[in-house]
């Protein structure tokens, strides 16, 4: 089993917002793309051009239909879907080789490929479905918040973020400190009312999601009131209204 | 325990080029590692921040582009087939034999009839190069794929504003309140609308979705209307309805910028009834408020006016604005009379006119702080915005009405004066342009000779159409004929079936490049794949003796060619995102781009542009050859830095050069300008200067900034063309005016069909579609473009098969249950597919992705694929003509203005599987694959 570090104040982690997210995909690929590259085993696929290709991905988008209760128009709501970096991490303490574990500094919940022997307690352990068994390199695969990036010199201080957040093209997804309360995500949460998933398990997950605005209500502009019905009358209000219009010259 | 994953090392080099993955154009950088061999390996692909369409983000496909160049599924090397057409039998050959075996066809072609050379492009962004590189050979047989893809929304914006939402519009993210998506799926501009989507959010404009699937932007949208197919046009009218009932326009923007006070000839007499008024010199007349007498459009100083008539030799000529108040306050047109047909509650329609209008009129003033001066000298010393925007697409375009939906929505647009105003929708340079300033088709084929100028144009009138005495079209396609008048795209989808047919006479041979015509292009695929095949019994050739196809990958057309000339993938080649074609300008900025050979081919593969110009100096093409018959360019890149279309104008319009050094836009060519390209990124930007980035089609700022670029040689300001007088020139044929007249059965149809102003009809096929109670379309999943992705092992684990979506009515009626099949049937044939519910679905469509079913075979996917096996199309029930009328003709499936192919009309009835089949019906034997088999696992860092 395997302890978990003292709370830290620094809370990394991503903010979702449901309301805006197009379900696209793009964070899908570019984390595969990147972590694929990375300094773990490569996320491998199986059977990649065949019957029933099944892969290692760190972050999937799972899309719903949602009915509102006063029969309103149906809607769909898509849900990213990856690790919540919990405080309380149960994939952690889980792990008898001490290969799960949570980063004092910032909370990141990572996983050390040498350590790991594959056995897949913390994937059972996990309520939220977060972490894939390698299906190649046999080792426990789980988003990292791009650690590899978020302190590297090498790159430019703006890319020292998630690769899912950079690419997000309708910036549905936020990285921040939500350890903060100042901090943009904070506030972003405290603005939106962000939540977290499953609360009543205790996990106490760092990263928040946003919820759809509510839908399908129009604003309530005046309704037009008629000048004409038929094309008579509206060339007599054209007459008037013109009259009215001011000159150029 | 040490703070790891450790850093990873840096990529060797990034390089900075443009994405092909879709037809955005996005920036990428390409982080790049040396191998072991030294050669340089993509590692990953991000987008570039500086870059005016993406700004750093990418979509699904962009970053899974490592696997696109890697995929097993591209081919090597040159083919000639050996094995009947479409087993995919094929024998390796060398680019000598390759280039020999195409002159030894193409040669005689151009010496004897070079009509009988059809040459057709896909989703290819070098139609400039291709188009001028047929006029240089003599055919008119030329298009690319906009026949079947958006040519509406591209001829109606053109005709109507000078420029159309996709792809030389874009709303004004920064200022709108209000968007309106009408039948904008997940395409088009896919990051663009992305990102303005995310902005509009986060500062809380509103956005409202026009699209019978609440997927993609729909599902983002505040409000949805889950309209009818084919009947927006229906709901954009009747929201013209309630604008002008309630007055609610903008008056001085229609008085000063549209066609609305133009007089209309109205002398039943006259030749030109229903045309303009002209003066002597031709231009259009208005009533000039300061004189109460005709003045031209255009004079300097003239406030047209709205209202006014001119009483002349008997006759009163009124305005376009009476003609719009008569024909659109008719109560066929109030929200209670199209209700039903749209699927949408006339309270509806009545809210978003109401919401429309306060949206453009009534909220806090959007105005720019800019003064700027009117074409006719008027000085205006603000910018008043109308921040209500919209775009269209698809849904729109994909219909048999779909070219005068098109314009009901820019009419619709127009009288909130939310065109080119701060907040609504904004052109992108070289956009605004008016259809007068475009060439006319040309179809004049003659032996030996260029074609006297480029084959696609925008016709004025009959006189324009490209016909033979008899009235016969001259082009394989049927463009520019009766059937199709404003083909300004070409109809790539009937090139195969009148091939087939030798209508209007037979061809020799067709070229194709990325146009996978024997799959997911083609209407009634299964017919067009026994069309590609088929052979006269009298001589056994085949009825299409030759097929040449340049591609990348094995689709399913590879099969079906006879000599197969591979290219390269997007990583590996120059191209030019030209200005001449279509850039990546943004309403702010004109703007185009390069790709370059961010990493060489690891096989024998050509860029296809390279090889076409290897294939113009070979058969001595003019513009080809130098005057000693020498190859006037190396390679592509070479063709990009030194062609020019004009003096001064080439491909490229950054870093050219001038008196004094580099000069942008008009300059001489180069010969560093690709160095140059790269060094900034891939790409340039010319910023517009502010007080003449809106109202640009009548501020003279702009158009004196657009003369100095290039675009065109003189200013040339137009007013917005709400009467459409090309559509009533062929309304006038069908009249019986003028020398050309249509043959007698397409009369009726096109005094319909060709109104000067907007108008809906049903779909074709919708009045007698009694046993085919529902309507069928695709939507285009946002992690695939078309069938281009399904060899990529990323974006088929995220879409490897499709399911038919049902709505709950239906689904509740037919007894459906999780895990159901259904037999589907329309007019044209029958499929078996797997279906699922949906509840955020008009009650009376059926949906599925788009081509993500494959023909097993093709790809380098396994048989056993889910693409190939459960996977399926909707095309095998979509004809490409209509049913025989009583004479036994049958038109194309198609707009009956623009030729536009109507995917989107289809209509079909569904039976619930008693048991769930092993696979998809039709159930097409494999083709034999061009292409190794793929490995069995993907484990490999991307790099070394």
């Amino acid at each position: 089993m395997t302890t978990l570090p003292p709370p830290s104040p620094v809370k990394l982690g991503l903010v979702i917002d449901l309301d805006t997210c197009v379900g696209c995909q793009a964070c899908v690929t570019a984390c595969k793309a990147w972590n694929t590259g990375g300094t773990g085993a490569p996320l491998a696929d199986l059977d990649p051009w065949g019957a029933s290709p099944e892969g290692a991905f760190l972050n999937r988008v799972h899309t719903f239909e949602r009915l509102p209760e006063d029969g309103g128009p149906p809607q769909i709501v898509h849900f990213p879907r990856s690790c919540l970096h919990c405080e309380d991490a149960p994939c952690v303490t889980v792990c008898p080789t001490g290969a799960s574990w949570k980063r004092a500094a910032d909370g990141i919940v990572l996983v050390d490929e040498d350590r790991c022997m594959g056995c897949g307690l913390c994937a059972w352990a996990c309520p939220y479905g977060a972490r894939e068994m390698d299906p190649v390199a046999g080792v426990m695969k789980k988003c990292t918040l791009c650690a590899d990036r978020l302190d590297d010199p090498a790159l430019e201080p703006a890319d020292r973020i998630p690769a899912c957040v950079r690419t997000c093209p309708t910036g549905a997804r936020h990285f921040g400190d939500l350890g903060d309360p100042e901090s943009p995500v904070s506030q972003l949460v405290a603005e939106r009312g962000g939540r977290d998933l499953l609360p009543d398990l205790g996990t106490r997950p760092v990263n928040k999601y946003l919820p759809p605005r509510t839908r399908d209500r129009a604003p309530g502009a005046p309704a037009l009131d008629p000048v004409a019905t038929d094309a008579r009358g509206f060339l007599g209000w054209l007459d008037r209204a013109l009259s009215t219009l001011p000159r150029l010259g | 325990m040490s703070p790891r994953p450790a850093h990873r090392p840096p990529p060797d080099r990034i390089a900075k080029t443009t994405c092909y993955m879709c037809a955005c154009r996005c920036g990428i950088d390409v982080h790049l590692r040396d191998g072991p061999d030294g050669r340089p390996r993509v590692a990953y692909i991000e987008g570039n921040r500086d870059h005016p369409v993406n700004r750093g983000v990418l979509c699904a496909k962009g970053a899974s582009g490592l696997l696109h160049h890697s995929s097993p599924a591209r081919l090597r090397t040159p083919l000639l087939r050996t094995g009947p057409r479409g087993a995919g039998e094929f024998r390796p050959i060398s680019w000598d034999e390759a280039l020999g075996i195409a002159v030894s066809w193409l040669r005689p072609l151009r010496e004897s009839a070079p009509e009988k050379l059809a040459f057709f492009t896909g989703r290819d962004q070098s139609q400039s190069l291709t188009g001028f590189w047929a006029q240089a050979f003599g055919t008119p047989n030329w298009a690319a794929h906009g026949g079947f893809c958006s040519v509406n929304m591209a001829a109606a914006g053109i005709y109507t504003l000078g420029g159309a939402f996709w792809e030389f519009g874009s709303p004004d993210w920064e200022r709108t309140r209000l968007l309106l998506l009408w039948g904008v799926a997940e395409d088009h501009d896919s990051n663009p609308i992305k990102i303005g989507l995310g902005r509009l959010k986060a500062r809380g404009a509103r956005v409202v979705g026009i699209n019978p699937v609440r997927t993609g932007y729909n599902a983002l949208a505040d409000d949805w209307l889950g309209i009818t197919p084919g009947t927006d046009g229906l709901l954009a009218l009747s929201l013209v309805h309630c604008l002008l009932e309630a007055g609610r326009i903008d008056l001085p923007f229609l008085a000063r910028f549209t066609n609305a006070p133009c007089l209309v000839d109205e002398d039943p007499a006259s030749p030109e009834r229903g045309l303009l008024l002209r003066d002597g010199e031709g231009r259009p007349l208005v009533i000039d408020r300061r004189t109460g007498k005709p003045a031209p459009w255009d004079g300097e100083g003239v406030e047209p006016d709205l209202a006014a008539t001119w009483r002349h030799r008997g006759t009163t000529h009124r305005p376009v604005l009476h003609h719009l108040a008569a024909r659109y306050l008719d109560p066929a047109y109030a929200p209670e009379a199209v209700a039903d047909r749209t699927g949408i509650p006339a309270p509806r329609i009545r809210a978003l006119a109401a919401e429309l209008a306060a949206a453009a009129f009534d909220g806090p003033p959007v105005v720019l702080d800019r003064p700027w001066t009117d074409f006719r000298g008027h000085r205006h010393a603000t910018m008043p915005g109308r921040p209500v925007a919209m775009h269209a697409m698809r849904g729109i375009s994909a219909h048999s009405n779909g070219f005068q939906t098109c314009r009901a929505i820019h009419l619709l647009q127009a009288l909130l004066g939310a065109v080119e105003t701060p907040g609504a929708m904004r052109f992108e340079p070289p956009y605004p342009k008016p259809a007068t300033a475009h060439p006319r088709p040309h179809a004049d084929a003659r032996p030996g000779e260029p074609l006297a100028g480029p084959p696609l144009g925008f016709p004025q009138g009959p006189e324009d159409l490209c016909i033979d005495a008899a009235g016969r079209p001259l082009r394989i396609d049927g463009a520019y004929g009766w059937e199709a008048p404003l083909a300004a795209h070409g109809m790539l989808q009937s090139v195969i079936a009148n091939a087939h047919a030798g209508d209007p006479y037979p061809i020799d041979t067709l070229i194709l490049y990325m146009a996978n015509m024997a799959w997911n292009s083609a209407m009634d695929t299964a017919r067009t794949m026994e069309m590609l095949a088929d052979t006269d019994p009298a001589t056994g050739e085949y009825r299409i003796p030759r097929i040449i196809c340049s591609d990348a990958f094995s689709s399913e057309i590879v099969a079906f060619s006879d000599l197969v000339l591979p290219d390269t993938t997007y990583l590996e080649r120059h191209d030019c995102i030209s200005l001449l074609d279509r850039p990546i300008s943004e309403p702010d900025s004109a703007a185009d781009a390069i790709r370059w050979p961010v990493v060489e081919p690891d096989r024998d593969v050509r860029p296809f542009q390279s090889v076409l110009i290897d294939l113009g100096a070979r058969l001595g093409l003019p513009g080809f050859v130098a005057a000693d018959g020498a190859p006037r360019y190396a390679d592509y890149a070479d063709y990009i830095v030194n062609h020019q279309r004009r003096p001064g104008i080439g491909p490229l319009a950054g870093w050219r050069t001038g008196p004094h050094g580099l000069a942008h836009g008009r300059g001489e060519p180069n010969a560093a300008q690709l160095e140059e390209y790269r060094r900034a990124g891939g790409f340039w930007q010319a910023h517009v200067p502010p007080e003449a980035a809106f109202f640009k089609p009548w501020n003279r700022a702009y158009q004196d900034w657009a003369v100095a670029m290039g675009f065109f040689d003189a200013p040339q300001p137009y007013l917005l063309q709400l009467w459409c007088e090309p559509l009533r020139r062929f309304q006038l044929a069908a009249e019986g005016v003028g020398p050309r007249q249509p043959p007698e059965h397409l009369r009726d149809r096109l005094r319909a069909a060709m109104d000067p102003l907007p108008v809906w009809w049903p779909p074709f096929g919708d009045e007698d579609a009694g046993g085919f109670p529902l309507h069928a379309v695709t939507q285009r999943p946002m992690a695939h473009y078309h069938s281009w992705h399904s060899h990529n092992p990323w974006l088929r684990q995220i879409h490897g098969s499709n399911l038919l979506y049902l709505p709950r009515a239906v689904w509740d009626a037919g007894g459906f249950r999780d895990g159901d099949w259904a037999r589907v049937s329309s007019p044209t044939g029958t499929i078996e597919v797997p279906v699922a519910l949906m509840e955020a679905l008009n009650p009376r469509t059926v949906w599925t992705w788009n081509a993500i079913g494959k023909r097993r075979g093709a790809w380098a996917l396994h048989p056993d694929a889910p693409e190939g096996v459960t996977g399926f199309l909707l095309n095998h029930l979509i004809p490409d003509r209509l049913p025989p009328d009583a004479a036994g003709r049958r038109l194309p499936n198609a707009d009956p203005v623009t030729g536009q192919a109507a995917w989107f009309d289809l209509r079909v009835r569904l039976e619930r599987l008693p048991a769930p089949p092993p696979a998809a019906r039709p159930a097409l034997p494999p083709q034999a694959s061009p292409v190794p088999p793929p490995p069995p696992l993907l484990a490999e860092r991307p790099g070394p």
